[in-house]
């Protein structure tokens, strides 16, 4: 297994008292395989991966539990230095924002020259023709004109091509691709995407999507983490969970989407708003908000049951609610 | 209403541009170019009815927009409410017209101001018009407008730092409801929104439309979200609007290839799709509203376009292939070489499928 997340726990301290941002979370990633990691804001997606990463602000972070195997070595328990040594390296990330992400005052070459000079020792002028065949890679047109170009030079798109060219550029196992196309625009994403499949297939790259778009993890996903208040609720193959989900957060997801291909009457819509994470509710962390909540449900934790050899679901009556699925 | 032919529609837009001088010089301002942020767009808008306009960032949509609240003042043409032109009114007459139109803003966070109550927010209106609510009356009408908007009327004396995401757009809503206007005009109202509460928002429009008999212009870059709340759609590109249509003709009849595309990037959440969907990739980006393209705009990023597209502007209308035939084809489209594809897999047949464990 290329990447293991074993019940990792992160706390933030806040004057105003603790947020349990991520309570205990396991996943896994292969070489070559897509895993997608679905929530809302606040679902504690975004602060795994930054674990996981070793780009979380300790303080107030606070990492207070669990394992990072990367390779089979818990990165935890790495000294600072052997973390850089991994990161950018080993494993990379591409962010949302691509123009907060880049330096505004270096030009786009020397930014992603820096990975091999830094890394690699190469010089200046090699890493700059490294550089530009990194641009071509990503089908930047006219790369060697405009790797001394600025980020607000080019379009978002184009800083987005950019930003993965820079995740990719020493090769790593992992990507971590956290919203990667969220501000982009639907003809745009599509290209992005399609690329960043692409060059996943052409190295056998592990990736770790986080998304809240449903439509964009059936895309290009081979399985799911749900996450929901820091925990994750399903897991599953992204087949099935269409299909049938298995727990009844996921089903109010999709049900509440509306959908291209159909007009459609009212849409579900989950009652209710997000947890506070300084105030999770006792028992699972969805019952106030859940349909079929029932008085176990308010006092004790449901842990992740088996529902298949590769799918779990974090819900007391996954039974019913597969069935519920199923029938209509 | 009998004469409904012969009334004018409630809200009619022909021929709408806005430039945005681009200058140069410091002391003498010399106008080197403008922005053609739109460029000609018409559509009209009946009583109760919901016309979506799609399209990618910068193709206008939220000028258009904002024109209609008179935001902005059109550089062309004229905005029609019952017939009367708006964008010629000034004083007394446009006030009375604009309580009439109303906007709800895609930012819940920056469009409230945070050191106001919910009260004064949505109860501001009301001193600008004081004849719909009298002062006295002006507490209880805001509690009522909070109620209808899912909100506990308990919260009027709180600030917007108090509610979430959700909650503040209700807020919004709420104020674009305060005078009672017959046109609604909601610029990405739930793009800010997690998906879960983004339902509760458009359900909560779709209510609030019959019950006060609203008429929405509806502006989104959702695909899928446009589709569920709108009678007709309008797709812009570039500052035009390049197809217009009913729904069913937009979505599962498109004519043109900018749509074509549209649609057929959008992802649909269904695994099984990606298989057999066939994506129309675009290359290349959207140009610089500051450098149209001769002819059809959309022709740098078409895989149709030919010399004739360089040469002559596409009209509008129904395109001459569909004229004379009957059917979800034969809607207005611009473009030289439309055709009809279908890029949106039609809804899958019921599959006798057995009760799976």
């Amino acid at each position: 297994m290329l990447l293991e997340v074993r019940d990792l726990h992160v706390e933030f301290r806040t004057r105003d008292g603790v947020a349990k941002a991520v309570n205990g979370v396991n996943y896994s990633v292969d070489e070559g395989e897509t895993l997608a990691v679905l929530g809302e804001s606040g679902s504690g997606k975004s602060v795994t991966a930054q674990a996981v990463m070793g780009i979380l602000d300790i303080p107030p972070g606070k990492i207070t539990g669990g394992e990072i195997l990367f390779q089979g070595k818990d990165l935890l328990k790495f000294k600072e230095e052997e973390r850089r040594k991994v990161r950018g390296a080993e494993m990379a990330m591409i962010f949302q924002d691509a123009l907060s992400s880049l330096n505004p005052v270096i030009s786009v070459g020397d930014q992603l020259g820096e990975m091999f000079v830094v890394h690699r020792g190469m010089k200046r002028k090699e890493a700059r023709a490294k550089a530009v065949e990194l641009m071509e890679h990503v089908r930047i047109p006219a790369a060697a004109e405009r790797v001394r170009d600025y980020p607000h030079q080019f379009s978002g798109g184009m800083r987005q091509r950019i930003m993965i060219a820079m995740a990719l550029a020493l090769e790593p196992a992992l990507i971590i691709a956290d919203e990667p196309t969220t501000a982009l625009d639907v003809t745009v994403q599509a290209q992005v995407m399609d690329l960043l499949a692409e060059l996943q297939r052409e190295l056998n790259m592990g990736l770790i999507l986080i998304t809240h778009d449903l439509g964009v993890v059936a895309d290009v996903a081979d399985k799911i983490a749900v996450m929901y208040a820091g925990k994750i609720v399903e897991t599953a193959p992204v087949h099935d969970i269409y299909k049938a989900p298995a727990h009844p957060y996921t089903k109010g997801l999709l049900e509440s989407i509306p959908r291209l291909d159909q007009k459609g009457e009212e849409l579900y819509a989950i009652k209710g708003l997000p947890p506070n994470l300084m105030h999770i509710p006792p028992g699972c962390a969805f019952n106030p908000r859940c349909p079929m909540a029932q008085d176990v449900c308010r006092t004790e934790v449901p842990p992740l049951f088996e529902v298949d050899a590769d799918r779990g679901s974090a819900c007391f009556f996954w039974r019913e609610c597969l069935d519920d699925t199923s029938r209509d | 209403m009998t004469q409904a032919a012969t009334e004018p529609p409630l809200l009619e837009v022909s021929g709408l541009v806005k430039h945005f001088p681009l200058t140069q010089g410091i002391l003498f301002k010399k106008q080197v170019g403008a922005v053609k942020a739109v460029d000609g767009v018409d559509f009209r808008l009946d009583r109760g009815e919901t016309l979506g306009i799609v399209g990618e960032s910068g193709c206008g949509k939220s000028t258009v927009a904002k024109m209609l609240v008179n935001l902005e003042k059109p550089t062309e043409g004229a905005i029609k409410y019952k017939g009367e032109d708006i964008t010629r009114l000034s004083g007394k007459a446009l006030k009375a017209v604009r309580r009439n139109i109303q906007m709800v803003f895609q930012d819940p966070y920056t469009s409230l101001n945070p050191r106001m109550t919910v009260g004064d927010i949505i109860g501001e209106p009301y001193d600008i018009h004081p004849e719909v609510a009298p002062k006295g009356d002006r507490r209880r009408r805001v509690q009522e407008l909070l109620d209808v908007v899912g909100l506990n009327p308990e919260y009027i004396n709180r600030y917007p730092h108090q509610f979430s995401g959700g909650q503040r757009q209700r807020i919004g809503i709420a104020r674009g409801l305060a005078l009672r206007p017959e046109i609604i005009v909601a610029d990405e109202p739930v793009s800010a929104l997690d998906v879960s509460v983004q339902a509760q928002v458009i359900n909560l429009l779709d209510r609030l439309q019959a019950e006060f008999e609203l008429s929405y212009v509806f502006i989104a870059h959702d695909l899928s979200i446009v589709r569920h709340i709108s009678d007709r759609v309008g797709v812009m590109y570039l500052g035009r609007i390049v197809e217009t249509g009913k729904d069913v003709e937009i979505y599962d009849h498109p004519t043109h290839p900018y749509t074509q595309a549209l649609l057929s990037a959008v992802p649909v959440p269904d695994p099984e799709a990606r298989e057999h969907r066939e994506r129309i990739i675009l290359h290349g980006d959207v140009p610089s509203p500051a450098n149209v393209p001769s002819g059809c705009r959309f022709r740098t990023r078409c895989w149709k376009a030919q010399e004739r597209c360089t040469l002559e502007v596409p009209l509008l209308a129904v395109p001459a292939e569909f004229r004379l035939v009957e059917g979800p084809a034969a809607h207005d489209s611009a473009c030289h070489f439309a055709e009809e594809k279908q890029v949106v897999p039609p809804e899958e047949p019921e599959q006798p499928e057995g009760g799976t464990p």
